[in-house]
């Protein structure tokens, strides 16, 4: 059997790692990877076949041999031809792609997560900054586990009687309500999204729901109501107890130094 | 009317004073003799000053960073006796001393715009620091002397005197690296105005003590330190009135000063070697005879090792920084990994991809030169995967609404992608960045190992020992990786990562000391042939010290603008027109301005060296003796 040429090889690279990306990790592992981010694997991809048929002369020569030969050597002419009329028709078929596709406004804008107040506050009242502020039952877990069971139970009815409408009744973001929102509510099984922030973080973002976020990194479009209307101190403390008790993850903490 | 050329150019030039002159006529016209902030002309005063203090730095950044290099090449080339090295730390000491001066300059410019423009905040700063600002003058002669008497020594202090220029060398850096200190001190100061319990002044304990008591009747002396540990932060300022309360060194050991210093450091020597190799590059691709690129082509090499050495520590240094925020302000470090600033880390991570692909480009490139070197290069392929699955975990974002339409975020569920999203968390990163370290080190290890053939006894011992130590920590490195998905983030940060660290130096460690004992009375199978290095490569160097540049500008941005809206985070108010965050956009624009400025003057400055340098003789005898050496 005749052996690839490095052209060969590494355009067998490139379609394959495209192929691959684009129906077998978003298609059958799991759900498709938007177009930016497959684009952005494709420049690696490109770069690293850059540098190993540039690292060597030898490589980079036996690399353009083909391209030479198809274009110069005369028992390619046939190839020639082919290309000629293939490039054209590739490029035109890509331009028809992008132009007959139906309109696809962009994502939203906002950063990944609002940047919180230096100080927390319950309506008016200042609870203290937004560093030093802990969960005043959170110390119950070690203290007295009857009376942490009960705040977590008393977070459970709140959770349930409040929140699960959107955030759903597995704390996924698979509520009710979620397919009509945009945003989709947050999902609290994400591993990124409970061990990243402090329990206050998560205090002034059910306080103050979605009127309560900051200007800037927006338009944030949250549907989340300002709690603090509804619920009590207490009841947010409670609710921030079983959110971490249902998933399991422990929301941030900075150990000694604080 | 035929009109000389020489007369249009002074035409035109005329019209350009002219209007120049107009345009900052306006500054001039106003009263603003108690101003709390003064607007620059034309550019605006947080341009002007973001110009001068990034060029500065940049400057400053490359004229700490070579000697530190140096002084350690001539001590090699003093223990070896090989001429060589002295020459070349003698050739990088004069590329400072061009820098020298414009480093000055720009400081001076730096303090004449903060003085004009922000008068109420520079009251505040020499106002605490002052006696900083005498100790900073001080050390600043201390090191121009130093610099004059070890640069213009050189040739005279050889020999016997050979220990003392040595001493003058080290002396330098002292001064250097505590000029860079003090400096910082100042600017992390707006940054974190706090220290820890443990760490402050007996005066501060007692004055937040009073503090305390005085805004909460319910606190008695004995109540008022519960909970409060040595890790506790406390404010240097009166939480009321701002009123600065505690004393020089609580300002100057304030909470992020000694994370910038090392992270500096480091970035220094990495700066200082990717400029120099551009700079070898340069020379490199210029040189007509064999010998100059021979001097070159090592010097380059030379270059690029110093700037390994320094970009590999450098992310444990910045990750440490990192830790060091979070702990500061948890708001703070919100808006700079997942809020305001996280896009720019981004670009960070693309940028750090282009530093180890760059390097590693270059070593491969390199053994191209050394005969014997070929049976390394099946291994080749499998490292470039490597480098490239860590670099594109490295930059995968975590929130992708962004840069993804409203049809695919439909499709993924939300913001985050359910597979790929795990990437963009730091337990994933971290596992990336130590992989791509690791690799890095191989390829510089296979690099050593070329043209050589190791005759000690146990060599098949010692290379099964490598592997394995490589294997098992890249195993070690990955399974704490993912461990890290499922702990709590504070055993993460404080636990897991640092262990990753550890694993990741100890493998270099162990390795190194290995391989040295394995190779130390190895055959030479084939030699280095300095010079034979492909053009490509010198534009690798020269890419690596742009990417470098632009990096610092970069995050210069962030450091900068996680302060936001205060001249001192939390206690003094940015109340100037320029009281916002500029977008990501206009910082890449400033600092690419920014780029092609510094390297018109390194430029200009390296040209004025090289002009001075055309009537001496082209090749030295030890330059022709490097283009026929066989050693590296």
């Amino acid at each position: 059997m005749k052996k690839l040429s490095l052209f060969t090889i590494c355009l067998i690279i490139l379609v394959g790692s495209w192929v691959f990306l684009r129906f077998v990790v978003g298609g059958i592992i799991s759900v498709p990877i938007p177009g930016s981010v497959i684009a952005m694997y494709m420049g690696l991809i490109v770069i690293a076949i850059l540098v190993h048929i540039s690292v060597e002369d030898s490589l980079f020569r036996e690399f353009r041999r083909p391209i030479l030969e198809t274009l110069v050597d005369d028992k390619r002419r046939l190839h020639r031809r082919v290309l000629v009329v293939l490039i054209p028709l590739l490029l035109l078929g890509y331009t028809y792609l992008i132009i007959a596709q139906r309109a696809n406004p962009p994502g939203s804008p906002r950063d990944a997560h609002p940047s919180p107040p230096l100080e927390l506050t319950y309506k008016d009242e200042v609870i203290g900054t937004m560093q030093d502020v802990v969960n005043p039952f959170r110390h119950y877990e070690k203290d007295d586990p009857e009376a942490f069971k009960a705040h977590v139970e008393n977070g459970k009815r709140v959770y349930h009687q409040n929140c699960f409408y959107c955030h759903g009744d597995h704390l996924d973001g698979q509520g009710h309500f979620a397919p009509y929102l945009q945003p989709l509510p947050a999902n609290f099984q994400d591993p990124g999204i409970i061990p990243n922030f402090q329990e206050s973080f998560f205090f002034w973002r059910i306080a103050k729901g979605g009127p309560g976020l900051p200007a800037a990194g927006g338009p944030w479009d949250s549907a989340m109501p300002v709690w603090e209307d509804t619920l009590t101190k207490d009841e947010i403390w409670d609710v921030i107890l079983f959110l971490s008790d249902y998933t399991g993850y422990q929301p941030r903490t900075f150990g000694e130094a604080h | 009317m035929k009109i000389s050329k020489k007369r249009l150019y002074l035409i035109l030039g005329c019209v350009l004073v002219f209007y120049a002159v107009l345009a900052i006529a306006p500054a001039f016209a106003q009263d603003m003799s108690d101003a709390e902030y003064r607007p620059f002309p034309v550019i605006g005063s947080r341009t002007a000053a973001w110009i001068a203090a990034q060029l500065h730095l940049l400057f400053g950044s490359f004229i700490l960073g070579v000697p530190m290099f140096a002084v350690i090449i001539e001590f090699i080339g003093w223990k070896t006796k090989d001429e060589r090295y002295d020459r070349m730390a003698q050739e990088f000491i004069k590329l400072c001393m061009g820098a020298f001066s414009t480093t000055a300059l720009l400081g001076g410019v730096l303090v004449f715009i903060l003085i004009w423009c922000y008068p109420k905040v520079m009251s505040k700063l020499s106002g605490i620091f002052g006696p900083t600002m005498i100790f900073y003058v001080i050390l600043f002669f201390g090191e121009t002397f130093t610099l004059y008497l070890y640069s213009y020594g050189w040739d005279k202090m050889q020999g016997r005197h050979k220990g003392w220029h040595l001493f003058l060398g080290v002396l330098l850096n002292v001064w250097g690296t505590a000029i860079m200190f003090v400096s910082n001190s100042w600017l992390t100061y707006q940054t974190s105005p706090a220290t820890q319990h443990g760490i402050i002044s007996e005066m501060r304990k007692k004055s937040w003590m009073d503090e305390q008591l005085a805004s909460d009747p319910a606190l008695t002396p004995e109540t008022v330190m519960e909970g409060v540990t040595d890790h506790t932060m406390i404010p240097l300022h009166n939480e009321t009135t701002g009123e600065f309360m505690a004393t020089v060194w609580d300002a100057v050991n304030n909470f992020t000063w000694m994370p910038v210093n090392i992270h500096r450091l480091i970035g220094n020597i990495a700066f200082g070697g990717s400029i120099v190799a551009a700079y070898a590059a340069f020379r490199f691709l210029v040189a007509k005879t064999k010998a100059d690129k021979a001097h070159y082509d090592w010097m380059g090499y030379t270059g690029n090792f110093i700037a390994l050495c320094g970009l590999i520590p450098l992310p444990f240094a910045g990750y440490w920084l990192g830790r060091e925020i979070y702990m500061f302000n948890n708001t703070m470090g919100i808006n700079m990994m997942g809020s305001l600033f996280s896009w720019l880390f981004i670009i960070q991570a693309v940028m750090i991809g282009v530093l180890f692909i760059g390097a590693n480009y270059y070593l491969w490139s390199g053994m191209g030169r050394i005969q014997g070197a070929e049976i390394y290069a099946r291994y080749r392929p499998y490292m470039i995967i490597a480098i490239i699955v860590c670099v594109a975990i490295w930059m995968t974002p975590r929130t992708l609404s962004k840069i993804s339409t409203a049809s695919e975020l439909s499709a993924m569920g939300g913001a985050n992608h359910p597979h790929l999203g795990f990437f963009g968390l730091m337990t994933a990163k971290n596992t990336a960045v130590n992989i791509v370290i690791l690799t890095t080190f191989l390829s510089f290890l296979f690099y050593r190992r070329s043209g050589k053939t190791p005759t000690a006894s146990w060599r098949k011992v010692g290379n099964i020992a490598i592997s394995s130590i490589f294997f098992f920590a890249v195993v070690a490195i990955v399974v704490i990786g993912i461990v890290g998905f499922a702990v709590p983030t504070d055993f993460r940060v404080n636990v897991l990562t640092p262990w990753q660290v550890v694993i990741a130096l100890a493998v270099m460690f162990a390795v190194t000391v290995l391989d040295v004992f394995m190779y130390r009375r190895a055959q030479t199978s084939g030699t280095i042939e300095w010079g034979e290095m492909t053009d490509r490569s010198q534009y690798v160097l020269i890419l690596l010290a742009i990417t470098f540049t632009s990096l610092m500008g970069l995050m210069g941005y962030a450091r900068s603008g996680l302060r936001e809206q205060w001249h001192v985070f939390g206690v003094m108010p940015d109340t100037s027109p320029d009281a916002f965050t500029p977008p990501l956009s206009e910082a890449v624009n400033m600092v690419a301005i920014i780029m092609v400025i510094f390297f018109a003057l390194v430029g200009f400055i390296f040209w004025l060296g090289l002009w001075g340098e055309k009537k001496k003789q082209a090749t030295t005898p030890v330059e022709a003796e490097v283009a026929t050496e066989s050693d590296d």
